[in-house]
């Protein structure tokens, strides 16, 4: 943890942080906020997914994407951003932006409007959404900060990305305790996955081999009203 | 399907052919009036329950119909069409389906008669399903499932066409559960396709047959009962209490010091069956036995979680009697023949009494003679338990759970499965299903939700029109709309959501993680799994096995040490204690008189109670509180079963958590809770914050139990069974088995997007109705809660009373989520801080 004298109003549900140099809040609701830029960070919403797994016969609840913008709306209206960016899988498939309710999409397109939005490809949805506002890009640099969907495989410092859906897990008292966690080595940052029915992958898997210096990594896990801490040497993996 | 020879009933033994009288004679028997009976109703045409203890040639009645109508059958002419199946046979066990194949064959090919029996379940190669297609068996047996698939495949009309006889087989355990549901469901659909249908009920006895007989035949008209022929009970068993010379302990499952004494037992006896409550006791036994096993006598394991060839190798070894001794939980716990087995020690405390008096029924499969069963009490509590039921002369009697009506979730597995056999009629469907038992209350709007689930999932929200499941054409059927629907349909078919396990696999310790290869020796639970850490060990499959790791769905072991065992708490084998048993107890705990004739260790255990704490009055509920480790504990003793404490632990710890006590989880037993946290709740109580009378307040039942309910972990473990049997979710993709875990997860997802955006959905009304039936049990804590109230006595203790002891020693399964999860995450915080120099 790299506390830096706070002269940004951290909200409670949110733990301070700084990659590559850069400030940022990462906020229990699973987004990501840089006071420096006005800038909100928010990856893999994954929204139509219901409707995707519908498509293939498992009828789910269709009520993930009013869940999921619900939940950014609350983040938007706390952090009243600038810029917003999308970090890829926004639509859990190419045609999801397609099925989206009429109703659903007003109120997304409501909560883009007079803000600048940034929709990152993502391996689900490489190709801009369609009929949406925004500007589609494969990556996003600003600052000393580099934005894309899927994390590289060598070390880039102030990468921020998302992907791999990264949870944690921690054995305390003999009780497990999972959760969705951004995971950090103060270098770059993978972002948790926020869409409603996002699974998610312990940051142990060798899914992220290389991507952290071990020794350094933090996971930050999402609590139900704050982000907790947990140091690299106390997680466990599974 | 030896008897002493009876008087001859000669009209019925008339109905007998010559082979079959032949066969009886040749054997020195006579047929039994029972067996008789039922064949003379089933060619009167009826529809018969049997019920007849253990031994009393159940089987060979249930079957004399079918073998008497097949001998006379007339052959099938070179060239004519292959008939269809004649008799349906249907076990609870597949084991049992193998079982009855053996035991059936002996006399068929006696009697000299050609008819062809197979069995079909899950171990069934594909080539023979295919081949049973084609040319169907006479009799074909099976288990609950088959038949949900059979009855959903295309050709199902024509197999079955030829149909006269469905046999249930341990009818009183196939009704009591979701799999009842999906069988009466089937039979409903064989009624269908051939109306003339007959069906044989076999059942040990039970409290209310009426609820069987009428689960057999149809319900339109409503109320309609098959016919009962009952055998009297046999010979009464010869049960006792083990009077040990060693000291009882006053906790604890495992019966160690009774060890030395059964093994005595084992020696003295041809071949002991030894019954378990737990898989977890059962390792344990097995573990001790082998260790004062001098002789080297040949005694096995047998449990659910073991690798399935290792459970075959000791089934077939007990049956050819090459065993001395088997320690068994419930997977033996049916009618199946077990050769010669003596003798019957059942370890624990005997509980619902219907499941002590099959286990007792399995010595000595002849009904004249006693059979002979001795109870070993685990631990003290267990001694009263046991005394009770002696002294109430109860162990004869039968419990069986009431039946409940009809799921919805299995009913939409059911619709579904109809149409992927073909396009159903929606007002013929219903009356269909409103003929079989557990469904005749259901409502025509009930029944239409479940069509439109099914259809496009019902949600109010209509979007899914174009992904239909079903859909109704032009002419008002309703039809699959594509064939992988019927395809995913076969996959998921069943009403057995397992809790997600991982393989125990084996490998050198020198290899550790990275150790590939080696045997999988069975499954452990997921949670079971997770809570270790590398290096300890436990108990499993009769080894000593040492924790590596978990490598993706494995659970990687090596060859472990004594030093330091951590028993499993697998999940299962928890049976609750009926409110008659449960009375009893409480009743002779309250009344020092009653003392006298319990063990001088049991009555000082109570005495010390007395002196350490105390007792309570008969009404009265004792709550003690005390410190240990680093956790507080709250113990309370209502004595209403474990149900009725499951619930009410969810509600204590809901509002301790509100009360800031930081509650981390609870434990019922059928005698008490316990519930522990990581603030002194003595302290809360004396400070009224809240007082207990506030704590133990019957509103609890309203809004905590509505709160409580939608925002359980235990309504999410609900929810997702429901959502894997109705077809929401699927068990497995074709070619791609899906973990446990991300079943889990998108359940879990699931259940709380539906829950706030549609919480009147049919699914999750099938949730509570099963949790509320299954886990809540409010009915019985509703009546503690009024009977209680003013009578609470709060005794803080500096440690743990004896009285206590038991309920401390089944931690380690039930937790609370919530609250507390998030502290542990605070206290990982703050370590992490701590390590980190920065605290």
């Amino acid at each position: 943890m790299n506390f830096v004298p706070a002269t940004v109003a951290v909200p409670d549900a949110a733990e301070l942080v700084v990659i590559a140099g850069e400030r940022a809040v990462c906020d229990a609701r699973g987004v990501l906020y840089f006071p420096e830029m006005d800038m909100l960070a928010v990856s893999d919403l994954h929204l139509e997914k219901g409707s995707s797994l519908a498509r293939r016969g498992a009828l789910v609840p269709p009520y993930d994407t009013i869940a999921t913008l619900a939940r950014l709306q609350e983040a938007l209206d706390l952090y009243r951003p600038r810029i917003v960016v999308s970090l890829g899988d926004s639509f859990h498939d190419g045609e999801g932006a397609t099925r989206l309710h009429p109703a659903f999409r007003e109120r997304l397109e409501a909560m883009m409007a007079g803000r600048n939005w940034f929709w990152i490809a993502g391996n689900h949805d490489p190709d801009a959404p369609a009929d949406l506002p925004g500007d589609t890009v494969r990556e996003l640099a600003i600052g000393a900060l580099l934005f894309r969907h899927e994390p590289s495989r060598i070390p880039v410092e102030g990468e921020i990305a998302g992907h791999l859906h990264p949870c944690a897990r921690i054995v305390q008292r003999g009780r497990s305790v999972r959760r969705r966690c951004f995971a950090s080595d103060g270098t770059r940052m993978v972002m948790p996955a926020f869409g409603a029915y996002t699974g998610s992958l312990n940051v142990l898997d060798r899914a992220y081999a290389g991507l952290f210096r071990r020794e350094s990594l933090m996971a930050y896990m999402m609590g139900r009203d704050r982000v907790f801490a947990i140091a690299g040497s106390m997680l466990r993996p599974g | 399907m030896t008897a002493k020879p009876e008087p001859l009933h000669e009209t019925a033994v008339a109905r007998l052919p010559e082979p079959f009288l032949k066969w009886f004679a040749g054997k020195g028997w006579a047929p039994r009036a029972h067996q008789l009976e039922l064949l003379s109703r089933a060619h009167a045409g009826q529809s018969t329950l049997l019920i007849a203890p253990t031994g009393a040639g159940k089987t060979l009645a249930g079957f004399l119909p079918s073998l008497t109508e097949l001998a006379v059958r007339p052959k099938r002419k070179p060239g004519q069409a292959h008939r269809g199946i004649h008799t349906l046979y249907i076990s609870p066990l597949k084991a049992l389906a193998v079982d009855i194949e053996r035991n059936l064959g002996k006399p068929v090919a006696e009697i000299g008669l050609a008819v062809a029996i197979e069995t079909r379940t899950g171990d069934t190669p594909p080539h023979k399903r295919q081949r049973q297609k084609l040319v169907p068996p006479d009799i074909l047996l099976t288990t609950p499932e088959q038949l949900a698939l059979l009855i959903a495949s295309g050709d199902a009309k024509r197999f079955f066409e030829d149909l006269r006889y469905v046999i249930f087989d341990e009818l009183h355990s196939l009704v009591t559960s979701k799999r009842g549901h999906l069988l009466a469901l089937g039979l409903a659909r064989l009624r269908a396709i051939v109306p003339g249908l007959q069906t044989i009920g076999l059942s040990a006895t039970v409290a209310e047959p009426d609820e069987l007989r009428r689960w057999l035949v149809s319900q339109n008209p409503p109320g309609n009962m098959a016919g009962l022929v009952t055998v009297a009970g046999g010979a009464k068993p010869d049960i006792s209490i083990l009077e040990s010379e060693e000291r009882v302990p006053w906790a604890g499952h495992s019966a160690r010091y009774a060890i030395p004494e059964i093994y005595e037992e084992i020696r003295r006896h041809r071949t002991t069956l030894l019954f378990v409550n737990t898989r977890s006791q059962a390792e344990m036994l097995f573990q001790e036995l082998w260790r004062a096993n001098e002789d080297a006598l040949p005694i096995a394991l047998h449990h659910g979680s073991l690798d399935v060839g290792q459970r075959r190798r000791v089934e077939k070894a007990m049956a050819d009697n090459a065993l001395r001794a088997i320690v068994a939980t419930s997977t033996l716990d049916l009618g199946i023949d077990w050769g010669d087995v003596d003798l019957v020690i059942h370890v624990g405390a005997p509980k619902g009494a219907s499941r002590l008096a099959q286990r007792i029924g399995r010595a000595n499969h002849r009904m004249d003679e006693p059979s002979k069963a001795i109870l070993i009490p685990a631990n003290r509590f267990e001694v009263l338990e046991c005394r009770a039921a002696l002294d109430a002369n109860y162990l004869g009697a039968q419990d069986t759970p009431p039946l409940l009506a009809g799921a919805l979730d299995v009913l939409a597995q059911h619709v579904l499965g109809t149409a992927c056999a073909g396009p159903f009629e929606a007002q013929a469907l219903y009356e269909e299903v409103r003929a079989a038992a557990p469904y005749a209350a259901l409502s025509r709007t009930s029944f239409d939700q479940v069509v439109d689930f099914v259809a496009t999932g019902g949600y109010a929200l209509r979007n899914y029109e174009r992904y239909a499941r079903i859909r109704r054409t032009k002419e008002g059927l309703w039809r699959v709309t594509h064939p992988r629907i019927a395809q995913q349909y076969r996959l998921n078919v069943g009403t057995i959501v397992e809790m997600p396990e991982l393989n125990v696999r084996y490998v050198r310790s020198s290899r550790g993680l990275a150790g590939h290869g080696g045997r999988v020796l069975g499954k452990v639970e997921e949670y079971f799994a997770e809570t270790l850490r590398p290096g300890d060990n436990f108990l499993f499959a009769g080894k000593i096995l040492r924790f590596e790791g978990i490598r993706e769905n494995e659970c990687v072991v090596s060859a472990g040490t004594s030093a330091n065992i951590i028993v499993p708490s697998y999940a299962g084998g928890k049976f609750p204690l009926s409110t008659y048993l449960a009375d009893q107890v409480r009743a002779m705990l309250a009344d020092p008189d009653r003392w006298s004739t319990l063990p001088e260790q049991v009555s000082d255990w109570l005495r010390l109670q007395k002196e350490k704490s105390m007792l309570p009055k008969r009404g009265d509920l004792l709550v003690e509180t005390f410190p240990r480790g680093d956790r507080h504990y709250m113990v309370c003793y209502p004595f209403e079963g474990r149900l009725a404490h499951q619930t009410l632990g969810m509600l204590l710890t809901r509002r301790l958590e509100r009360a800031e006590a930081r509650p981390l989880g609870f434990v019922a037993t059928d005698y008490s809770l316990a519930i522990w946290a990581l603030d002194d709740m003595g302290a809360l109580f004396r400070a009224k914050k809240p007082s207990l009378a506030e704590l133990f307040d019957e509103d609890m039942l309203g809004d905590d139990l509505e709160a409580w309910l939608n925002d359980s972990w235990m309504l999410k473990r609900t929810f997702r069974n429901c959502a894997v049997i109705s077809g929401l979710i699927e068990k497995r993709f074709p070619g791609q088995e899906k973990t446990g875990r991300q079943v889990t997860v998108s359940a879990d997802l699931i259940y709380d997007v539906l829950r706030s955006h549609e919480p009147d959905h049919i699914l999750l009304q099938a949730t509570r109705a099963d949790a509320g039936a299954g886990l809540l049990d409010v009915g019985r804590l509703g009546d503690m809660l009024s009977r209680v109230r003013g009578r609470i006595v709060h005794k803080p203790l500096e440690r743990i009373s004896p009285l206590a002891v038991p309920v401390m020693l089944e931690i380690g399964r039930e937790s609370v989520n919530g609250g507390a999860n998030e502290s542990l995450l605070m206290e990982a915080a703050e370590l992490a801080g701590e390590a980190m120099g920065q605290a």
